[in-house]
């Protein structure tokens, strides 16, 4: 059986340890209410993140991938953006997009099946639409930081990919590409051990930060359930990139604690003991415990966290359940800026004789 | 009179691009101090620096993948594929993104993305630099698909498709590059998704387009002796189709031929003839014909001329379908 936790022999960038006691230098930079804005952003994903599990059981959602597990991960890295930032995810950064704060309501339709990528506007919330075909949204991600380095603008784009999507060529066209041309991009890479079945192993014969050298850029093995260091691994590629010195490949050692996603079985391929030996690892309460030793949290302050979660989430509920189908005539309003001539023509027969 | 290589009048559409619009880029490979194999974006790094005309890394699916990003950050990409046979591992990102991106974000983001591929065959080339690659993206909802035929309107449709808000295929014919037409350069004219009359004639319509257009108005030629009036419409743009003025055609000749050089099976060729059934079937006095290449992998130099419509393969179309 893999034991995930240590797929190499290097140790992670790590500050807090999984009992909560500090193991590096804790000042990342942070004020108190950003520390206590991580514990919160956190909790509110993980409630959210139940919450669409709830709602897909109960049919109001089609088939959804849950992140329980790589809260940090996502909210660690997305917490290290400055606003004009932009980040291109994959299919499983709700957290990320919370953090940013994208609407919600518009990121589930997506997997409402409303609407594909999100009807969100990726261009005010800086934030791309949901992109499923693995590893083509880490060529996004370059593409724009290029775009940003000719304006000369002190931004960053951030990619979020699996540790699966490094086995793809557009991870490797992606990676050369933003090493050559200097792009200010990081490309993060959740490595939760796991591609739907297959674990690392069979993914990859070697690990994935080192591939960094090979394109020329730094790479950084950091512990993904570890916020404040993930935080800090960021920022730092953030800087780096803003001041062009060009890419970061970030790889993050994390768990997804659920199934690829709700139509898996995930015990058909993992062992329950690897689920619990993640489970001691838990981000959340890692964090909680560091900050109530540190006295930068108390336990009223994780009262009102949750009271907030339970609210919120029950309003996204009601938002998502109260969508319905959007009308026929947008299957065709957005395909072009200049439909052609045909298109017109079956639009208004569609919208005409809706049975015809 | 100025006379003008379709390479040239492309270089200089390029060049009035960049002049115009100083957010449009070029890139591909070797498009740089080279000017790419063809030189079709020769001096243009020259002239224009290296930071918006520059060479990228030999990745296809890369050089399509930056084009999404690039055109979020709020540039105009005009990319090169370098060969048609090489720009499949571009599919993916014209496909999944550049094609769906709009429509993804409800409006709120629009590609306004050229992606230029030298295609088709006729220049004794290699193994890969053959191909009529226009049917997957004719195919694929969101794209716009052109083939200009000569050198005058290549100029006009790549100014067009550079400007279009929406991405453009852009599927240069090879064999047509070096071709020269006289005239001046200018984007007036028919615009983008209007086919172009290009030979007037009652007896039949030889629908085509690229470096066919113009084997078809020899066709024409040799048919006229015969006393068969030809119209020759060169349809330039495969997406949107032209409708209105195919449906015109039919009425006007009756008798349609479609030539091209893509493999026939699920061609352009059925594509238009099903459009004339739907829109102007009562107006056809025979059958639409197709001469198309055939249904195998392009052939070497020694035989492509075996595979390309030739003037006796489109010539004797034409009798059958007058003589119906
Ligand atoms: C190009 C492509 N191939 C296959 C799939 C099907 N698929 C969806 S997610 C996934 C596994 C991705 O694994 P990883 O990159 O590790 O991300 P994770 O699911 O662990 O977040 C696969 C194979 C896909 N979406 N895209
Ligand atoms: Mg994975």
């Amino acid at each position: 059986m893999v034991i995930h936790e240590d797929p190499y022999d290097v140790a992670p960038v790590r500050l807090v340890a999984p009992d909560g006691t500090a193991v590096g230098d804790t000042d990342v930079g942070l004020k108190p209410d950003e520390l206590r804005d991580l514990l919160r952003l956190m909790i509110l994903s993980r409630r959210l993140d139940r919450e669409c599990m709830a709602l897909q059981r109960q049919g109001e959602l089609t088939v959804y991938p849950p992140f329980e597990g790589q809260e940090a991960a996502q909210v660690g890295s997305a917490f290290a953006l400055e606003p004009d930032d932009f980040v291109f995810p994959s299919f499983r950064e709700l957290a990320a997009a919370i953090v940013r704060g994208v609407d919600v309501v518009e990121y589930l339709q997506y997997h409402r099946g409303t609407w594909h990528g999100g009807p969100y506007d990726p261009i005010a919330s800086r934030f791309a639409p949901i992109c499923v075909p693995v590893a083509t949204q880490i060529v996004h991600a370059v593409g724009w930081a290029m775009g940003a380095k000719l304006d000369r603008l002190p931004v960053c784009s951030l990619a979020y990919f699996g540790d699966g999507a490094t086995s793809e060529g557009d991870f490797h066209e992606a990676a050369n590409m933003a090493a050559v041309f200097g792009a200010p991009a990081i490309l993060f890479c959740q490595n939760n051990g796991w591609a739907i079945s297959v674990p690392l192993r069979e993914q990859a014969a070697g690990p994935i930060h080192t591939r960094a050298e090979g394109y020329g850029m730094p790479g950084v093995l950091v512990d993904g359930n570890d916020v404040l260091a993930v935080y800090s691994v960021t920022r730092a590629a953030a800087e780096r990139a803003r001041a062009g010195e060009g890419p970061t490949l970030i790889e993050a050692l994390t768990y997804r604690m659920g199934p690829h996603s709700t139509a898996d079985d995930a015990t058909k391929y993992r062992s329950a003991d690897e689920v619990k030996r993640w489970r001691e690892r838990d981000p959340i309460d890692r964090y909680l415990k560091h900050l109530l030793a540190s006295g930068a949290a108390d336990e009223s302050f994780v009262a009102d966290c949750e009271d907030e979660a339970k609210e919120w989430v029950a309003d996204v509920r009601a938002g998502i359940t109260s969508l319905g189908p959007p009308p026929v005539d947008e299957l065709f309003g957005f395909a072009y800026v200049e439909p052609p001539e045909s298109l017109e023509r079956d639009r208004r027969s569609s919208t005409e004789a809706p049975d015809g | 009179m100025a006379e003008y290589t379709m390479v040239a009048a492309l270089n200089a559409a390029l060049r009035d691009a960049m002049a115009k619009d100083p957010r449009t880029l070029v890139f591909g490979e070797d498009v740089g101090e080279l000017g790419g194999v063809y030189r079709v974006t020769e001096g243009l790094q020259r002239e224009f620096g290296s930071e918006r005309v520059f060479n990228t890394p030999i990745a296809e699916a890369g050089i399509a993948g930056i084009c999404v990003g690039l055109s979020l950050a709020g540039w105009r990409p005009v990319a090169e594929m370098q060969f048609d046979g090489f720009s499949y591992p571009a599919l993916d990102q014209i496909v999944s993104h550049i094609a769906k991106y709009r429509n993804r974000t409800r409006g709120r983001t629009s590609m306004p993305i050229v992606i230029r591929i030298p295609s088709f065959g006729g220049i004794r080339g290699k193994e890969h630099h053959g191909e009529s690659p226009e049917t997957y993206y004719a195919h694929t909802a969101g794209l716009k698909v052109v083939v200009p035929s000569g050198a005058l309107d290549a100029y006009r449709l790549l100014s067009l498709a550079i400007a279009d808000p929406d991405p453009v295929i852009f599927l240069e014919p090879k064999s047509r590059y070096w071709a020269k037409e006289q005239g001046e350069l200018a984007v007036d004219g028919p615009r983008m998704g209007r086919a172009w009359v290009r030979r007037e004639g009652e007896a039949c319509t030889l629908v085509t387009y690229g470096a066919m257009v113009t084997r078809c108005l020899e066709a024409a030629e040799v048919l006229a002796r015969e006393r068969v009036s030809c119209r020759v419409l060169d349809l330039r743009s495969l997406v949107p189709l032209d409708l209105d003025t195919l449906a015109e055609s039919v009425r006007k000749t009756g008798r349609v031929v479609v030539v091209h050089e893509a493999p026939r099976t699920l061609g352009m060729g059925a594509e238009i003839a099903a459009r004339i059934m739907e829109e102007a079937f009562d107006y056809l006095e025979a059958p639409v014909l197709r001469v198309t290449g055939y249904d195998v992998p392009y052939p070497p130099a020694a035989l492509e001329q075996r595979y390309l419509p030739s003037v006796e393969r489109i010539t004797s179309a034409v009798r059958r379908v007058v003589s119906y």
